[in-house]
């Protein structure tokens, strides 16, 4: 897989995949470094979230398979399994559980999905 | 205040009280200075919320936790010494001296200490890995330890101790034990039967219980490696929490020679004075009703009393009610009033059910008038009715048995009650709001929302505990006023499900976006999404997956298959009537040990495969597909199976072709989405054995024709289905249930079965009854054109994914390397076959 690094604030770029492999509106998970990334392309703002894929709840690996949307202006992803809600912005729980998942920066270029770990 | 000059207050302790105290005490003098006040605590942080300590485990920091910046104090004018305890009070110049030296005069000094673990006498308690469990610090303590730790013991089977038993599972132990002392868990609140059913519930999740265990030593050269009992057993543990209950901090109180008791606490009258009337103490530290009130709402209560009098108001703090609602690793407890009360006194009423995990207790004063007290296990819907009811001594109805086990009368029972309440009724404890308060909100400012209550007068802020009934309230009183209550969907449609659709209809929208941008707003939710592509399925019936619609289902719809625990899927071929011939058998059979998945007949007369990959879903479907099978739609708010009896062709009773009939409504029907799913059954003669008299639309054969019943439900809450017509031939049969689901579909609200949606509907029975049978409103025929339609639209979604690589290839569980499975996914071996590994 293709690094590129970016010394300044220690990111590390990865490419994850195509802009166009994440469904509208939707999300997808990758591989990375072993780790699963939950991507999620949400089209309606026009915006690009990355999250763990691991809902913390019942460790489940199913966020990526989650709905997204919004609360108020919060983007939000509920987990498929019981609901859980969680922020896309900063990964806290919107549902009121003492919960929070990793967010990741995403940069989409000529069509290809980066994340950076 | 009157013009006193008697205005230096000082509080000892930074703790939830203290903070409390200093709120209110701000709030009631309105940000003017007639205070000064200085804060001393012993803790690093200033006041957090110690309710929510277990939070820490699960990813919250101590910022989150915090209740109050120390910029808060710093605006309000409050001196606030952290990291530096109180050593001594003199109480003859009216002073405290703190650890670095400080000494500060008071008129008024606020003892708000608190409490600390009471670590009783065992041996060995010194050790290496052993922590008690109080304070952000002891958190951090056990955090570190449990990183090369396995098997983690909590000694005391309290409420905080099992909450503590929850916190070793989270870190990751391998093992977590409770032992305690006494024959039964959290003995304080629940009796021994509410108590048994709770152990079995935590030891499904992974809880080791050990009752009526006495430790004698804690044994381990340096590091603790095992507890010794005093019946000789043992237990092996490399970490141990110590939560036997909590000890008063009077030490201070004590050297200044205030009373305090023998067990603990600083005796203090109902204005919560101490011996000394300059000084107060509050919360945990305080002896009042020669009892220490162990929760944070009498505490809150108690900062109110003083805050109030140090403003010249009398006010004095009432015996506080102890009731509590809490969920521990996922399992609703609650006791209230007095939840042990015992015969003769009173009379008990008992409910168990072992299978579902609930166990439910009342007890009734003796004349059966009123209720004292009781105690639910697994299912606590009915607390905050039960607790008003008990806390205003309101009289019972002529059933007590109702109260636990539902009036059967549908919703509205529920909400009058909340509103036959008296005003006083105290519905938020923790911040000491009223019935009066709350409907006063809305009748007066017109507050309609739980957001709009919280701002006005905090309710709903504390526990959260009472936001149901707050709901119900403002709901209630809206009604009582007459205004009209939109069941709006969520923030994004202010509209009902009925009126969604007809909009929806009317304007021949045929995406989530574009009914959004037409009548939404904001981008959507796991609640509208699922209700929209309903909606759109229900009106247009084409493919859930194509135009970005997939992404708008809920998970199962999206990937045509149910998930389960671990993320894998089940596949469910459909059945029709249950009817199957041998070589699709072994094709299901092949099918199932190609892929490794489990197999099982189902409620429904079908076989369920579980445990797919979702990559190999297409794949299997292909191969059932090929063998001539279709999508049963088990995923889906759709027909699900129309279970047959074998009838006339076999059955020496049977008088007509049920199974032929089955077969032909369960083809008619497959495939259509509805507000919920949707289940039917045609049996061979009265004797009923296909159960059709519990389905959504049932059918039996009569001498005749055939009689039709309507809305019948298992489920939680089993109904039995109504007669609609009855010695109909097939035809009129199968035109009567036309209307009868199209009808259904198109006004009833969200994941609501035909047989809720009949307990809602005004006129009942009599009502469906003349528009299906009487077409009293004259859209019979528009009804039976429009399932036409849906019938006509018919195609195996299955099939379509299958042939359609662009949706084939969203079945994968990485885009960027779909040959790669879940690593994580797990599974554990039963009976020769697997099953799915339990949740962490
Ligand atoms: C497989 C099966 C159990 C079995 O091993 O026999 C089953 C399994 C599930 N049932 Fe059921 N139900 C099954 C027959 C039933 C029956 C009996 C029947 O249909 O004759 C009932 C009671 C009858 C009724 O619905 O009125 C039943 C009442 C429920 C309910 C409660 C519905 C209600 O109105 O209260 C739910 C929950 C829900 O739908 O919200 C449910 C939900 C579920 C779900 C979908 C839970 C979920 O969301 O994961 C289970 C999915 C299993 C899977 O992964 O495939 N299942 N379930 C049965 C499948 C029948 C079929 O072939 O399609
Ligand atoms: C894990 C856990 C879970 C809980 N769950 C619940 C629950 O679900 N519901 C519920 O109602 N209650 C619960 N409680 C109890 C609740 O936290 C207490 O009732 C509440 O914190 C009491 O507040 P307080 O201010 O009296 O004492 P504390 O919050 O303990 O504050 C006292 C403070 O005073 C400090 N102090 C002591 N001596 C001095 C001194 N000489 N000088 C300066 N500072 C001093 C202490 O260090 C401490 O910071 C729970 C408690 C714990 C530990
Ligand atoms: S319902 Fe009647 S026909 Fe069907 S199996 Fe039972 S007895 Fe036979
Ligand atoms: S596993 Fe995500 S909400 Fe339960």
């Amino acid at each position: 897989m293709e690094l590129i690094t970016n010394d300044k604030d220690k990111i590390t770029w990865h490419l994850a995949c195509r802009a166009e492999d994440v469904p509208e509106d939707g999300g997808a998970c990758a591989l990375i470094e072993g780790r699963q990334i939950a991507i999620f392309n949400f089209t309606r703002r026009n915006e690009w979230y990355a999250t763990d894929n691991q809902c913390p709840h019942r460790q489940q690996m199913a966020l990526a398979r989650g709905m997204i949307g919004s609360q108020l202006d919060e983007p939000k992803v509920a987990c498929p399994f019981h609901k859980k809600t969680f922020s896309l912005r900063d990964g806290s729980c919107l549902s009121g559980d003492a919960y929070r998942i990793e967010t990741y920066p995403v940069r989409v270029k000529e069509g290809l999905v980066y994340v950076g770990l | 205040m009157k013009t006193s000059k008697r205005n230096r207050v000082v509080v000892v302790g930074n703790g939830m009280v203290s903070y409390k105290f200093c709120e209110k005490l701000i709030a009631k003098t309105n940000g003017s200075v007639e205070f000064s006040v200085t804060v001393f605590g012993e803790e690093p942080r200033a006041a957090y919320d110690r309710v929510h300590l277990s939070a820490f485990f699960s990813g919250q920091t101590a910022d989150d936790l915090a209740l109050a910046s120390t910029e808060w104090y710093q605006e309000n004018g409050i001196q606030l010494h952290l990291s530096d305890p109180v050593v001594a009070i003199d109480r003859e110049r009216q002073e405290v001296r703190s650890h670095h030296g400080h000494i500060v005069p008071y008129d008024y000094l606020v003892l708000a200490t608190g409490s600390g673990a009471f670590v009783p006498p065992v041996a060995g308690v010194e050790k290496e890995g052993v922590f008690v469990y109080r304070t952000i610090e002891d958190l951090e303590l056990i955090q570190a330890h449990a990183r090369k730790a396995r098997r983690g013991a909590v000694l005391g089977g309290g409420l905080l101790g099992l909450e503590a038993a929850k916190a070793l599972l989270d870190l990751g132990l391998d093992e977590a034990h409770v032992v305690e002392f006494a024959p039964r868990l959290m003995p304080r609140q629940i009796d021994a039967a509410g108590s048994e059913v709770l152990q079995r519930q935590l030891e499904a999740l992974g809880l080791h219980i050990h009752l009526s265990k006495s430790t004698q030593q804690i044994v381990g050269t340096e590091s603790i490696e095992a507890l010794q009992f005093t019946d000789g057993t043992s237990l092996d543990v490399d970490m141990l929490v110590i939560s036997a209950g909590i000890r008063p901090r009077d030490e201070l109180a004590k050297a200044a020679g205030l009373a305090t008791h023998p067990r603990g606490g600083i005796v203090v009258d109902d204005f919560l004075q101490t011996s000394d009337p300059a000084i107060f103490a509050v919360g945990e530290c305080a002896l009042a009703h020669q009892m220490i009130y162990g929760l944070v709402a009498p505490g809150y209560e108690m900062a109110e009393v003083v805050a109030s009098r140090l403003c010249g108001q009398e006010k004095a703090f009432a015996p506080f009610d102890m009731s509590t609602k809490l969920k521990l690793i996922g399992v609703d407890v609650a006791s209230f009033g007095d939840p042990l009360a015992e015969e003769p006194g009173c009379r008990t009423i008992r409910y168990e059910n072992r299978a579902k995990g609930i166990y439910k207790r009342v007890n009734v004063s003796a004349d059966g008038k009123e209720l004292l007290g009781g105690i639910l296990v697994g299912d606590a819907e009915q607390y905050n009715m039960l607790l008003q009811t008990c806390k205003n001594k309101m009289v019972l109805p002529p059933n007590p048995e109702d109260l636990i086990l539902g009036t059967r009368g549908g919703e509205e029972a529920a909400t009058g009650g909340v509103l036959g309440l008296p005003d006083d009724a105290l519905i938020c404890s923790c911040e000491a709001v009223t019935k009066a308060m709350i409907c006063q909100e809305v009748t007066e400012r017109g507050y309609t929302s739980v957001e709009d209550i919280k701002k006005a007068n905090k309710a709903c802020t504390g526990c959260g505990g009472c936001t149901p009934l707050v709901k119900d309230l403002i709901v209630g009183t809206m009604k009582q006023q007459g205004v009209y209550v939109r069941n709006v969907i969520c923030e994004h449609f202010a509209y009902s499900r009925q009126e969604l659709l007809d909009l929806t209809k009317m304007n021949n929208l045929r995406t989530y976006n574009e009914v959004l941008d037409a009548f939404g707003h904001g981008d959507g939710c796991e609640t509208c999404k699922p209700l929209v592509a309903s909606v759109l399925a229900s009106l247009w019936n084409e493919n859930v997956l194509e135009k970005g619609r997939a992404t708008v289902q809920d998970s199962n719809d999206r990937f045509l298959a149910n998930i389960q625990k671990g993320g894998t899927y089940s596949v469910v071929p459909r059945i029709p009537g249950g009817e199957i011939t041998p070589d699709k058998l072994i094709v299901i059979g092949e099918v199932a040990k190609r892929y490794g998945l489990y197999t099982k007949i189902t409620g429904g007369q079908r076989i369920d495969l579980f445990g797919a990959h979702v990559s190999d879903l297409p794949r299997i479907w292909e191969e059932l597909i090929a063998a001539g099978f279709e999508s049963g739609h088990a995923y889906g708010k759709a027909l699900r199976t129309v279970k047959s009896c074998v009838g006339s062709t076999w059955c020496r009773f049977g008088v007509q072709d049920s199974v032929s009939f089955a077969i032909e409504v369960e083809d008619r029907y497959k495939g259509i989405r509805s507000p919920h799913k949707l289940k039917s059954a045609v049996s061979g003669c009265i004797r009923e054995c296909a159960e059709a008299q519990s389905k959504d639309f049932g059918i039996i054969a009569t001498e005749k024709g055939w009689n039709l019943y309507v809305c019948g439900n298992g489920g939680s809450k089993p109904q039995h289905a109504q007669l609609l017509a009855t010695d109909v031939d097939k035809e009129t049969c199968i035109r009567l249930i036309d209307r009868f689901l199209m009808f259904y579909i198109k006004t009833a609200d969200p994941l609501t079965r035909t047989a809720t949606w009949l307990n809602k509907m005004e006129g009942g029975m009599r009502y469906l009854k003349a528009v299906v049978v009487d077409d009293v409103l004259g859209i019979g025929e528009e009804l039976e054109r429009e399932m036409q339609g849906l019938i006509t639209a018919f195609k195996c979604e299955w099939k379509e994914v299958v042939e359609n690589p662009e949706l084939r290839k969203r079945f994968t569980h990485f885009v960027n390397v779909p040959e790669v499975k879940d690593p994580t996914v797990d599974f554990a071996e039963m009976r020769g076959q697997k099953r799915a590994k339990e949740w962490a």
